[in-house]
């Protein structure tokens, strides 16, 4: 089905990659007036030049309440609130929040125009969380492996081991205390430090 | 014994103090409980995972928990309140220009609120004639005390909060910087963000909040109703924690221990100085040094400040109506009332606590007649300056 591309779609988040990554799902599934902001002290006078009709926020932008504020107040712009306010669709809702993002629809939106975009946001969030999820493990592995070679390094000069003997020797006392190698060798690191 | 385990959420400010505490002590654990606190960026966040059950309770803005309750800006989720967090623990901080602008046309005290509004009736005017932007006032949330509190004070004066000025909500966070910059002129907030306007030299406290009001509800302990009545025990246990905790923050021999737990970079993260300045109740009021105490700036536990008095809840209610975010009906009251709930917070404590002297109406309000929550509409009719309910 050909989405509904006569709408307009705000994305207000701070992290550019997360909104592309979003933005791009958005125009592959059709919706082509997408518009995204990252500056925040702007963030009310580009709401009123573009007049969405649909915004998407991320939960981790405090900017969150101001949008409230004006959804509460505002005479000049239609009237957006929050999304699926008629309380039918509680489950939509939980996901969303689950996937850290929130959407404002302006009133009179039917809900079927909106589930896709919605949808494709949760998804898109997800995926992004997954990602950043893989780099952060990604990082500590290498912060891991990094504090391994260092403290192999270490025995290998006070006990004139070989590097597997080193290595075997950590191994060997991680098991026995049921801690990680890393953890093992964050301990050699930091007592060689302590006796320099 | 395995613990209930429990997710809680909260905004990094002062007035979570007893929660934060309850927690970090060791007051909850020891009641049986085993609590994530988990650190939120809005208010919106905070009242969504609360409402669709990602949090257990939250620590919440009082008036929100009674616009959940009603329907009002969102879903509606029916909300228990069982302890208060703080009482008062605001203050009005204005830009050095703004301020001077105020003191220049004083027709009394500085620490007389119905002077200094009438100084801003002033300068409003002056700026009007002149063809100034209009000002623009700060405060945290539509459904706040900050935006009550703000809005009292000035339509005391003869300003009218809608129409006269420009009132904004802001991040908490943001607020210095846009006073810096010039794009607000004042704000309300709590603690520690006057304190730190001011330290950083861009803001002069024009008011604590309890020269306007001598008890204002300011932080809830938050459940959602249906919770609270599935899981009673849970309830009386998390009370019981926090009123433990509350009584211990406000213990001078306890006070750096306190502010060691709150300032962790995982708690408030700010400067141990402010919150020792916040719970002391003494604060600088003036990029110069001066400073300015009341006994009255910030109840944590003291005075009986943690028991969710009913009058309250009907006090910020008259607030909402008088601003136009709600139609004043017997039911709509009524359900404001019962958000809060004394019943459990005796109940949890096994008895009535004795508590000192309290204001005759609960209140204590520098401007109008004693509140009277009988009669909400008499109440109201005697505000001069009022915003009717658009739907």
């Amino acid at each position: 089905m050909a989405a509904d591309s006569s709408f307009k779609i705000l994305i207000v988040d701070e992290s550019p990659i997360r909104a592309a990554i979003l933005e791009e799902g958005l125009r592959e599934a059709g919706f082509t007036a997408v518009s995204h902001v990252s500056e925040m002290r702007s963030l009310l006078a580009r709401i009123y030049a573009i007049d969405p009709d649909v915004i998407l926020i991320d939960l981790e932008n405090p900017s969150r309440d101001v949008l409230e504020q004006m959804f509460q107040v505002s005479r000049v712009v239609r009237r957006p609130i929050a999304m699926f306010v008629d309380q039918s669709d509680s489950a939509s809702i939980q996901a969303s929040v689950d996937a850290g993002v929130s959407a404002y629809v302006v009133d009179g939106l039917r809900k079927e125009r909106i589930k896709p975009v919605l949808d494709l946001c949760i998804s898109r969030f997800n995926a992004f969380a997954r990602l950043q999820d893989e780099l952060d493990r990604t990082r500590s592995a290498l912060e891991e492996r990094k504090v391994i070679d260092r403290a192999k390094g270490i025995l290998m000069k006070l006990k004139q081991l070989t590097e597997e003997e080193a290595y075997v020797l950590m191994r060997s006392t991680a098991m026995r205390e049921k801690k990680k190698i890393a953890d093992i060798a964050q301990s050699i690191v930091t007592a060689a430090e302590v006796l320099k | 014994m395995s613990l209930t385990p429990l997710r809680i959420g909260f905004i990094p400010l002062v007035d979570a103090a007893a929660l934060v505490v309850a927690v970090d002590r060791g007051f909850a654990a020891e009641e049986g409980l085993d609590v994530a606190l988990v650190r939120e960026v809005s208010w919106s966040n905070v009242r969504d995972k609360l409402n669709l059950g990602l949090f257990d309770a939250a620590h919440l803005l009082a008036p929100v928990a009674i616009a959940s309750s009603l329907g009002l800006g969102h879903i509606k989720v029916p909300i228990a309140v069982p302890l208060t967090l703080a009482v008062n623990g605001n203050a009005i901080t204005a830009s050095s220009a703004l301020h001077a602008a105020i003191m220049a046309e004083l027709p009394g005290e500085p620490t007389d609120p119905l002077a200094t509004a009438q100084a801003l009736a002033r300068v409003v005017e002056q700026r009007r004639r002149s063809g100034a932007e209009p000002l623009t006032f700060a405060m945290t949330f539509p459904f706040s005390t900050h935006n009550y509190q703000l809005r009292f004070w000035m339509a005391a004066g003869g300003v009218d909060p809608d129409n006269d000025v420009k009132l904004v909500v802001l991040p908490p966070p943001l607020m210095v910087d846009s006073l810096a910059s010039g794009q607000v002129d004042a704000f309300c907030v709590g603690a520690p963000w006057n304190s730190v306007a001011v330290d950083q030299g861009v803001g002069h406290i024009l008011h604590l909040m309890s020269d306007l009001l001598m008890r204002a509800a300011e932080k809830v302990l938050a459940v959602r109703l249906s919770w609270a009545n599935e899981n009673p025990a849970t309830v009386a246990a998390l009370v019981r924690a926090c009123r433990r905790a509350a009584l211990f923050v406000e213990a001078p021999e306890h006070r750096d221990e306190t502010v060691a737990i709150l300032a962790r970079p995982d708690r408030l993260g700010v400067s141990p100085d402010v919150i020792v300045r916040t719970l002391a109740g003494r604060l600088k009021v003036s990029p110069d040094g001066a400073t300015r105490g009341s006994d009255r700036y910030l109840l944590v536990g003291r005075d009986g400040a943690s028991r969710p008095e009913r009058v309250q809840a009907a006090w910020l209610f008259a607030q909402m109506v008088r601003w136009g975010q709600v139609r004043l009906t017997p039911d709509a009251l009524a359900v404001a009332k019962s958000v809060f709930r004394p019943d459990l917070y005796d109940a949890a404590l096994g008895g009535r606590e004795t508590i000192a002297a309290q204001p005759g109406d609960g209140i204590g309000a520098f401007t109008g007649p004693a509140f009277d929550a009988d009669d909400l509409e008499g109440h109201l009719a005697s505000f001069a300056i009022r915003r009717p309910f658009a739907g």
